[in-house]
């Protein structure tokens, strides 16, 4: 039986469940989240009807209709008028509604309808529907829009088997003669006239009761309260990066006992010679140093999972409108900005929801400000060495504040950037119009929460074995080669190349308080944040010797002033450690100029910010 | 078209109180005075619901200026500044 694979698009207004729906016809785990705009790009998955029909379903970005106003909005449009290059269009577009909230996509599906293409209107979230007591005349709306209606729960196992059968149904009887593409622009007039069509038909096939969703009324009256709201916003963020330290130390130092016990089984397990120094100085020292982190990149990612599938992200972004258009931004780049906490790179992805072009422009540009997850270890590591355990005002503890501290330079200094670009640069600025639809609310669902949080962490186990560990190779190469001649009294490190190198670079670096092994893991570093923590944990491992099983965060405490640290810690606010974000910045503007530009402004605010740190400190008692 | 509420004077929604509840009248793009052209501005409100004969009530708003405000249109909820809410005319 030669059937020809079937293509499905979902095709739909933001956050009716698009997505989970993808998730759940081809078992994929895409980017599922409560607010307007998660998914940025277009998906392709396959799955198998009952009946053993092949077919592949695109996933698309969320639209109110195909203008195409921003980026994300565009390529929804190319896909479903068959405009993207080498696209075959769609054999049947599934036209996703939350049925909680129909008037919008019913106008747009009366809109995709010009298209020609066969359609069916799912009714997803029914669930919520039914809860709400609203009514739906499936069978009545089926008639009046002329396409077939199905119900489905993305969320819920079994939730999508109507949609399955239907699309056997139809895919059985899919008229192969072409429907003629009558779509264009809809003009004000029209697009009025179609979303009262689409009015008078929910009039007619919908009952509402009158009972809105008073869970989030309740809870919107406090966050959305305009003090209150932003104290709580406050709270959150900082109870976040309190936890990321806090919580997160207990497990970490096992990790850090674990590995070290592991360093000193290899010591013992093998003769002394290359092969043992590769193992315990670039191996376990170098990738084991990074993954200690695990723990914390964990709760940054639960964190931050927990809000987006809430509901609160929209919320932030209408507390944060006004404060970030006072320094030029946009109020959607609220959520791009957010995401960039734990990468920048998804962050600057999220901007394509943005439509005015050098709005977009301006987010991509501070979104690495943010300070990423990949931030973390090295932040961790100097602060655990350096800065004391202690409670401040009893309750507070120091190394989270001086955390909290960090993670606010970061946005203080983005949000410094993005009024510098928009004073200088942008004189005829005019403020871009903010609307956002705020969903209701909705209790995290744990299996997806834990889906996230399981997918994050394998990314980051992930970088530690393929980008740290190759890193970590090189540098444990560099730092044991050449070895040093026989009879020679120096530490071995001295000899290598690694010390030229880093010696060579010092003189550029000295004026910020770098010594020549800070010189030379910024190199590795520069492919990504935390390998410079790996990098440093390997070159001190090598340089102190084959015994020395020590912490490298002891290592350092010993080795660094405090104002180097200081310094250090300065720099990896702002430098631009990061070769993927800079390819993500060049993609999305489609420039090299705009990835030059940001890795410019980023290593001079980088080397100003540590040259001060550096010597305000030193004169200050702590060189 | 008639008037849902007579005794009330039409105002544009960018000037309406937090509590304020009313239906929308007819959409004033011009008046606006937003980043947006005209049409544009228009075409977005209407693509979120603002449509003559809806009921619109203002939930929330912004501690800067009272701004943005969030709008219950219908049954879904919409945050929009005020200055492209002045466009929706609401008695
Ligand atoms: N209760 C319930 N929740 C659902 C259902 N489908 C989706 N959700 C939730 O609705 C929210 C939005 O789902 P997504 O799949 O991200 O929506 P989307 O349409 O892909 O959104 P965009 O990519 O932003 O356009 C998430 O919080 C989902 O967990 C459903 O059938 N029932
Ligand atoms: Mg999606």
């Amino acid at each position: 039986m030669e059937t020809p694979l079937l293509h499905l698009a979902l095709v739909g207004t933001p956050n009716s469940g698009k997505t989970s729906l993808f998730n759940a016809l081809t078992g994929s785990r895409q980017k599922v989240a409560n607010y307007p705009g998660v998914t940025v790009e277009r998906k392709e998955g396959f799955f198998v009807t009952p009946l053993g029909r092949q077919v592949s379903v695109v996933d698309l970005p969320g639209t109110y209709s195909l203008r195409g106003r921003s980026p994300d909005e565009e390529i929804t449009r190319d896909f479903v008028l068959g405009k993207a290059s080498g696209e075959t269009v769609p054999d049947l577009v599934l036209c996703v509604a939350d049925s909680t909230n129909l008037r919008l996509t019913i106008r747009l599906l009366l809109e995709l309808k010009r298209t020609g293409r066969p359609m069916v209107l799912v009714l997803n979230m029914f669930d919520i529907a039914s809860r709400r007591g609203i009514n739906v005349d499936a069978e009545r709306l089926a008639k009046e829009l002329g396409v077939p209606v199905v119900t489905s729960i993305a969320v819920r196992k079994g939730g999508t088997a109507d949609l399955l059968t239907l699309t056997d149904e139809i895919s059985a009887r899919l008229a192969a003669e072409p429907q003629e593409n009558s779509w264009r622009a809809l003009s004000v007039a029209e697009l009025r006239a179609t979303q009262r069509e689409a009015d008078r038909i929910i009039a007619d096939c919908v009952s509402l009761p009158s009972r809105p969703d008073t869970w989030t009324a309740r809870i919107d009256a406090v966050v959305l309260h305009p003090v209150a709201g932003l104290l709580v916003l406050a709270l959150i963020l900082f109870v976040m990066f309190q936890a990321v330290f806090a919580w997160a130390q207990p497990l970490m130092q096992l990790l850090n006992s674990g590995f070290d016990a592991l360093g000193e089984f290899v010591h013992a397990s093998l003769p002394a010679g290359l092969l043992q120094s590769f193992l315990q100085n670039g191996v376990i020292s170098g990738v084991g140093s990074v993954i200690v982190f695990l723990p914390q990149i964990i709760i940054i990612f639960l964190f931050i999972l927990l809000l987006e599938d809430f509901g609160y992200m929209a919320r932030a972004a209408f507390l944060m409108d006004r404060i970030m258009g006072g320094a030029g931004l946009h109020g959607r780049a609220f959520i791009p900005l957010l995401s960039s906490f734990a990468c920048a790179i998804p962050g600057i992805m999220a901007t394509r929801v943005i439509d005015n072009k050098r709005d977009r422009l301006t987010t991509i540009l501070i979104a690495p400000l943010m300070t990423c997850s990949a931030r973390i270890p090295v932040y961790t590591l100097i602060i655990s060495a350096f800065i004391p355990a202690r409670d401040v005002w009893g309750f507070i503890n120091l190394q989270g504040l001086v955390m909290f501290g960090l993670y606010a330079a970061g946005i203080i200094s983005a949000l410094l950037v993005s009024f510098l670009i928009k004073f200088f640069m942008l004189r005829d600025y005019a403020p871009a119009p903010f609307m956002l639809e705020l969903p209701d609310y909705k209790m995290p669902r744990p299996k997806s929460i834990a889906i996230g949080v399981y997918t994050r962490a394998k990314m980051f186990l992930h970088r530690a074995g393929t980008t740290i560990f190759s890193m970590m190779v090189l540098i444990w190469f560099l730092a044991s080669f050449p070895q040093p001649p026989l009879g020679a009294t120096e530490p071995a490190i001295d000899f290598s190349l690694a010390a030229i190198i880093g010696k060579a670079l010092a003189p550029l670096l000295s004026p910020v308080g770098f010594n020549w092994q800070i010189a030379v893991a910024l190199i590795p570093g520069m492919a990504a944040r935390e390998v410079a923590v790996a990098a440093l944990g390997t070159v001190y491992a090598i340089e102190g010797g084959k015994e020395a099983a020590e912490q490298i965060g002891q290592v350092l405490a010993t080795k660094w002033s405090l104002a180097t640290a200081l310094s250090m810690l300065a720099w990896y606010i702002f430098a631009p450690q990061c070769a993927s974000t800079l390819a993500v910045i060049r993609r999305e503007t489609g420039s090299w100029t705009w990835m030059a530009v940001t890795f410019s402004y980023m290593l001079v605010l980088a080397y100003a910010a540590s040259l001060v740190t550096y010597n305000v400190a030193v004169a200050l008692g702590a060189g | 078209m008639t008037d849902t509420n007579e005794t009330r004077p039409q105002m544009p929604l960018g000037l309406a109180q937090r509590g304020y509840s009313g239906v929308i009248q007819h959409l004033s793009a011009k008046d606006a005075g937003s980043a947006l052209s005209d049409i544009e501005l228009e075409s977005r409100l209407i693509e979120l619901g603002f449509v003559e004969g809806a009921r619109v009530e203002v939930l929330h708003e912004g501690l800067v200026g009272r701004d943005p405000i969030a709008v219950r249109v219908d049954n879904i909820t919409i945050a929009v500044r005020r200055r492209e809410a002045m466009a929706i005319i609401v008695a």
